[in-house]
């Protein structure tokens, strides 16, 4: 695997245990700065998996992970996760502006006020999106597309410099999908740096600079001409792989542990 | 009952009225607050198990000390609300049952335990026990300077460290994972959240109960929510409704003794709350049945416009009178629909009734070709777009056609190349 200079995450035997399955196995791998890049892998893969073990929000059961060569504590406020949109309610009662907004909490902590300043930037942040005159409405009120813009939206005004997104383009329409790619392009023209849980192949060589391919274990990472060659692919999404997870089964049946500690 | 006495209510001259009115408003107000955020985690059933699991901790209060005093009852109740929701917490978490049948399982237990309790303190020849029974319904009658001095303390506590904490706590309530991401301590404010609610439910039972505490908790935020799309504001909303409630079941056992002050507030905040369904603007079932109506017509309406376009496509003379008969008989309305529809019509001068014949206006032929060129451009793209046969897309470009909002028309008219035929080789009239 190549060698990369200055890295914008990386993880070093990363294993995430889920009620004694592996889903993550020993992940091991260096993503550059300033690029647009694609995690891949069939389903169950464990793609959403890697960015909350990344971000702590799934305990670990092996390994570490750093963020612009530090612990993630150290350097939240440079970045942003946009968590599927499926696992909110959007039911609940806000506009599409308090949401927005939410994403200035990280700069201003549980109690400082939210400021002029945070209202303009999260103004901007929708007309990047270009949801502007959809600030005072109630988000039950939206579609899928405009949801996920939304959730773009409070990214932007996190103003953080890496961006990790889960499945943006499920359940949106075609061209929300396309204007969506064209502000994560014009994000990378400002140096920031984007992961991108995604599933679907026809559009990963397009829209991908670098790719991590990923089937419960590291199948590869490196740009995408290198990566996204038919072996590899067969590899990511053939049935090879489910003696690992026939072993896990078997470890979860027989209430084994799954390290011996 | 004298108008005197009603009127001393309304007053609170007497010093019991004020004190039973004050502790209900007191307890339901507090209650309402910290119930809007059970109800939007979508835990109103946890809130009912832990009212139910109090009790034992009252129980216990009652065998250590061998008093009646409310600052140990609330100690007790805390204690073991908190030990319930802890327990309930972790065995959903091991994954060694599910929510439903943790909850449920706390509930019985817990419930149980407490029942067995106070059974056994009644039978124990204890004089000074007598009352304690009133931790299953409320005893909002019966309430004390003692207790309206714990029960201010105490809500002034919660509500202060629920504005404190507001902005926490909207954050984990919408988005739990984000606010993990943005650093905020969400196990602590999920802690704290649990603890206010346990807290809350604590000294609300005074007032009605441990069995129907939990409507002092959801009733109020399920009514504030059908009005706002504010979370601040719909706090204030289910603060007020709750306050009014207390209000309402301190009136109706004053005014019937016999009446019990607990089930009487349950009963006043159901009553909001129905009110509230019904009535709310957009949400309520009124609102929608409006709309709903609404659309219909609006279907009707454009229906019939078409027809008259039709006809005029079919006989080639446009804006021709035509008899109701007539119209009737060109398309399956029955006499009613058609009659409400040509009325609407009238009113909008759409339409022109004259020596029983009824013809499009200027305005009207203007609207018809609209809806038609709507509905031929939206049958061309599902036979395009979508591969259906021609003889399909009739049906569903008719329920399509009267959503399609002008952007959208433009739309289609691009994507499909300013078509001039639409799949049954009739023409699409252009855009005006």
């Amino acid at each position: 695997m190549p060698e990369i200079q200055n890295p914008s995450l990386e993880a070093h035997n990363l294993t995430v245990i889920y009620h004694r399955k592996p889903v993550l196995w020993s992940i091991d791998f260096t993503l550059p700065q300033g690029q647009i890049i694609g995690i891949m892998g069939p389903n169950g893969a464990g793609k959403s998996t890697l960015l909350k073990a990344i971000l702590g929000l799934v305990p670990l059961n092996s390994g570490y992970s750093k963020v612009f060569d530090k612990d993630l504590g150290d350097v939240r406020q440079r970045v942003s996760y946009i968590p599927q949109r499926q696992t909110v309610d959007w039911d609940f009662p806000a506009t599409v502006i308090d949401v927005v907004l939410m994403g200035r909490f990280q700069k201003r902590g549980m109690f400082q006020r939210i400021s002029q300043e945070d209202k303009a930037i999260a103004q901007e942040a929708l007309e990047q999106v270009n949801m502007q005159d959809y600030a005072n409405r109630q988000i039950s009120q939206l579609s899928g597309g405009q949801q996920q813009r939304v959730f773009l939206a409070r990214a932007l005004a996190q103003q953080a410099d890496l961006y990790l997104l889960d499945e943006p383009f499920v359940g949106v329409d075609a061209a929300t999908e396309q204007s969506i790619v064209e502000l994560l392009r014009k994000m990378k023209s400002e140096g920031k740096t984007i992961v991108v849980v995604h599933h679907d192949l026809h559009t990963a060589r397009e829209y991908f600079d670098w790719l991590v391919l990923l089937n419960a274990s590291l199948i590869a990472c490196g740009p995408t001409e290198d990566v996204f060659t038919d072996e590899l692919l067969k590899v990511t999404y053939s049935g090879k792989l489910t003696v690992l997870s026939q072993v896990g089964d078997q470890l979860r049946e027989r209430n084994f542990p799954v390290r011996e500690k | 009952m004298t108008v005197q006495s009603l009127i001393d209510f309304i007053l609170l001259r007497e010093p019991n009225v004020l004190l039973v009115v004050a502790g209900s408003i007191i307890l339901c107000g507090m209650s309402a607050i910290v119930g809007c955020f059970t109800f939007l985690r979508k835990r109103a059933l946890i809130g009912d198990a832990v009212s139910h699991s109090v009790l034992p901790g009252v129980c216990l209060a009652f065998i250590l000390t061998g008093e009646k005093n409310p600052l140990y009852f609330l100690i007790g109740a805390i204690i073991s609300g908190m030990l319930s929701l802890l327990i309930m917490e972790g065995l959903t978490r091991s994954r060694q049952t599910r929510p439903d049948t943790a909850i449920a399982l706390m509930l019985s237990v817990f419930f149980g335990i407490g029942i067995v309790l106070l059974t056994s303190i009644q039978h124990s020849g204890n004089a000074s026990q007598a009352g304690l029974d009133k931790f299953l319904f409320g005893k909002a009658a019966s309430i004390t300077l003692e207790d309206i001095r714990l029960f201010a303390f105490s809500s002034a506590g919660i509500l202060s460290l629920i504005f404190i904490f507001l902005r926490g706590f909207t954050a984990i309530s919408f988005d739990e994972e984000f606010a993990v991401s943005i650093g905020f301590p969400v196990r602590w404010l999920r802690f704290t959240l649990s603890f206010l609610t346990v807290w809350a439910v604590s000294i609300g039972i005074q007032a009605v109960g441990v069995v129907l505490m939990s409507a002092l908790l959801i009733t109020p935020a399920l009514a504030a929510r059908m009005w706002t799309h504010s979370i601040r504001f719909m706090l204030f909303l289910a603060m007020l409704f709750g306050m009014l409630s207390g209000y309402l079941g301190a009136f109706v056992s004053y005014t019937a003794p016999a009446m019990p002050t607990g089930p009487w507030i349950v009963v006043a905040a159901t009553f909001i709350a129905a009110i509230s369904m019904v009535f709310a603007p957009n949400r309520g079932i009124l609102a929608q049945w409006f709309e709903r109506r609404k659309n219909t017509n609006k279907t009707l309406e454009e229906n019939i416009l078409k027809l008259f376009y039709q006809i005029a496509e079919k006989t080639g003379e446009s804006s021709k009178p035509i008899l109701e008969e007539d119209l009737i008989n060109y398309r399956a309305f029955s006499k009613s629909q058609l009659k409400l529809g040509l009325r609407l019509l009238q009113k909008k001068a759409f339409v022109q009734f004259h020596l029983s014949t009824w013809k499009l206006t200027d305005l009207g032929e203007i609207e018809a070709r609209r809806i038609v060129r709507l509905h031929r451009l939206w049958e061309l793209y599902l036979q395009q777009y979508l591969n259906l046969d021609s003889d399909h897309v009739h049906d569903d470009a008719e329920a399509m056609e009267h959503v399609i909002t002008p952007e959208i028309e433009a739309q289609l008219d691009e994507i499909l190349g300013n078509p001039k035929i639409d799949p049954h080789n009739t023409v699409i009239p252009p855009k005006q």
